[in-house]
């Protein structure tokens, strides 16, 4: 300090310097903000770090929960929104918004049973929703037995833990349920929080592998990246056209491809159920949300550039997270959705 | 050229005072006022987020178990329940637990133990609730799992294992029921509130020590020179002389149970039913609105802020209890 204040003159161009050569770089650069579901954060953050590099642009993405991302999109206070659950035509059409899906995971169920590794046990759809409605309470239950010849099954009290946050990950879980059974979709229906029949709640999906590996004979579901993580015992699910599948890339990438994107205004397709014959039954996606005639024009580019950059080379940090990239098909399909939609 | 006088000078300096002893008290008042302001603008708000639920539902919301997002349904009464009987096993256990330590250190301890249990005990007040939850979850739950509840189950249960009722169970009106269950898991209203008791024996026993330190020591050396014991000196002298402060201290605790949310949203199970069995799994208000918030919309986020809303009234009522309590006792004093 001595020496700086013997020669102010100095110091001050010193520091000068210093503001300049921190503030030079991002005198070009624009910061994009974003916020929405917390099930796409990890690959945005990923992203948003090889983009920054790339080009010196920053996103800034908040994890604030598909609700609140969508609540402000429409308030027009970032530029763009994320939610896990697709924006309905007239919503859209209401806002001048619209939405285009950027990345696929898969939700895997979970049992902690003695002795069952990965793989073992399988169920199909409507078993799997009449555990979670409670009518199907014992891992000796014939139906159960009927679906796992072979696999002798411990008798034992099932109990189901469900995610205690309303979440994404249980939008298209619900859905899926609502999709293969009759009493799931007119009882408890789908969303992002349901009245569980049954069970108990844990926090994130942290919180139900937790539970998960804690409780003996319980089922869950999660993340897939999270069954890996917790090395928890997944189930293998028979899918619409009656295959037993394991949860893995290819089968979340087959659902995203075989799902009947051409007929889904904006995009709007649940992909849970697809009918590809090797299509992972619980797969997911999220929608980014963009005002189509934006307010500020240089930040709604940046934007873009990044979701290009993303989907064009982001495939390789998406599949180290466990997402799987978009096929090359629907990637074309999106872009002819940019293209034709929005004024940028 | 004029000259003060001495009496000029003091005059002035009386206005000066005046001055500043006005400026003073509206400083003063303006901070209370923000207080006020403050609480009556928090549960304005919260009644004005929840008019749509209490529109709706009415005086259903209150008496209805059914939370219900995919119908569109909600009713408040598990939340308000689990909250109220979370807090009340916290206080159940953590005032005694307090009241022991609090006459120990002030009035049995060696004086050289007495300053650094008191500051671990003030550490412990300063540790953030995630981490009280997370120990829960990751350590307390399953001990409590393996370890307590298989015995809690099997001799006061309606729900044994072997199937074969303890004479408690049996003969015990609702013991049965608060301790029959048959979820295989630590998560649950008991350990929700065993949690809790641990967050607020800090508040309520600083409280209760420094108040302790406060009775004068002339009234406990007359009674101990009447050859009473060391109890009869705490219950008699110690604690009618430190009464109101110490139900002060209670209920500052109690505020801080009813409130918490991290740590419950760890080990309550989060399972929005009504069962009397403490070893199953409930929920709260607090630990609802932070689970739902963020992805609520429409009726459900009325529905939550009405929740909210709740949450001051049962505070507010737990409060008017105490004041009335308090008042009881001291029209009491003197006989």
């Amino acid at each position: 300090m001595l020496t700086l204040n013997k020669n102010p003159i100095r110091f001050v161009a010193v520091a000068a310097l210093v503001v300049a050569s921190t503030f030079g770089v991002s005198a070009q650069a624009t910061d994009i903000t974003g916020a929405g579901s917390s099930f796409v954060y990890p690959v945005m953050s990923k992203w948003s770090a090889a983009y920054a590099e790339k080009t010196g642009n920053h996103l800034n993405y908040q994890s604030v929960g598909s609700g609140a991302g969508i609540a402000q999109i429409k308030e027009g206070t970032i530029d763009f929104g994320a939610s896990d659950a697709p924006m309905k035509a007239e919503d859209l059409q209401k806002f001048g918004l619209g939405q285009f899906p950027i990345v696929v995971g898969g939700i895997v169920p979970v049992v902690n049973i003695a002795g069952v590794r990965a793989d073992q046990i399988k169920l199909d759809g409507t078993t799997l929703a009449d555990i979670f409605l409670g009518k199907i309470s014992n891992w000796n239950d014939p139906k159960i037995a009927a679906l796992n010849a072979g696999l002798s099954l411990p008798a034992g009290k099932i109990t189901v833990v469900h995610r205690s946050d309303g979440s994404g990950t249980s939008f298209n879980f619900t859905n899926y349920l609502s999709k293969v059974n009759p009493t799931w979709a007119s009882q408890v229906k789908f969303g992002t929080a349901v009245e569980w029949p049954t069970g108990v709640g844990g926090k994130g999906n942290e919180g139900v592998s937790q539970y998960v590996r804690q409780i003996k004979g319980s089922i869950g579901y999660v993340e897939y990246a999270y069954a890996v993580k917790n090395k928890l015992a997944w189930v293998d699910l028979k899918n619409a056209s009656g295959n037993f599948m394991k949860p893995s890339a290819d089968a979340f990438a087959a659902a995203a491809a075989t799902a009947d994107w051409a007929s889904a205004k904006d995009f709007n397709l649940i992909m849970t159920n697809a009918p590809g014959a090797q299509a992972w039954p619980i797969t997911a996606t999220t929608w980014m949300i963009m005002y189509k005639t934006p307010k500020n024009a240089n930040n709604s580019k940046v934007a873009f550039d990044f979701f290009k950059f993303a989907l064009e080379h982001g495939q390789q940090s998406a599949s180290e997270l466990d997402y799987v990239p978009l096929p090359n098909a629907l990637v074309s399909r999106i872009e002819a959705y940019w293209a034709s939609e929005f004024k940028h | 050229m004029p000259v003060a006088t001495p009496t000029d000078i003091l005059e002035q300096r009386s206005r000066r005072d005046v001055r500043h002893e006005r400026l003073f008290r509206w400083l003063l008042k303006g901070c209370a006022l923000i207080v006020l302001a403050a609480l009556l603008g928090a549960a304005g708000a919260t009644l004005w987020g929840g008019r749509d639920a209490f529109a709706t539902f009415g005086w259903h919301f209150l008496v209805s178990s059914s939370w219900d997002p995919g119908n569109d349904v909600y009713g408040a009464l598990v939340p308000v329940y689990g909250t109220i009987v979370t807090s009340f096993i916290a206080l159940l256990i953590a005032v005694p637990i307090s009241f022991g330590i609090a006459l120990y250190l002030s009035e049995v301890a060696p004086t050289w133990l007495r300053t650094p249990v008191a500051s671990a005990i003030e550490l412990l007040a300063g540790i953030p609730s995630i981490i009280y939850g997370m120990w829960g979850l990751f350590v307390f739950a399953p001990f409590f799992a393996n370890h307590i509840k298989p015995w809690l189950t099997n001799n006061l249960g309606n729900k044994p294992d072997d199937g074969k009722l303890s004479w408690v169970a049996e003969h015990v009106p609702f013991v049965g029921k608060l301790f029959g269950s048959d979820y295989p898991f630590g998560a649950s209203i008991l350990v929700a509130g065993i949690v809790l008791a641990i967050m607020v024996i800090p508040f309520i026993s600083s409280v209760m020590r420094e108040v302790f330190q406060t009775v004068p020591t002339r009234l406990k050396e007359s009674a101990y020179a009447l050859g009473s014991s060391t109890w009869e000196v705490s219950w008699d002298i110690v604690l009618p002389y430190t009464r109101s402060a110490v139900i002060g201290g209670i209920f500052l605790g109690l505020g801080r149970a009813l409130g918490e949310t991290m740590a419950v949203t760890f080990v309550l199970g989060n399972a929005m039913q009504l069962s009397a069995s403490l070893l199953d799994p409930g929920t709260s208000i607090a630990s609802t609105i932070a689970n739902q918030f963020s992805e609520a919309s429409g009726l459900q986020k009325s529905s939550l802020m009405a929740l909210a809303f709740l949450l001051f009234v049962v505070t507010f009522i737990v409060l008017l209890i105490a004041r009335l309590m308090l008042r009881r006792l001291a029209s009491k004093e003197g006989r």
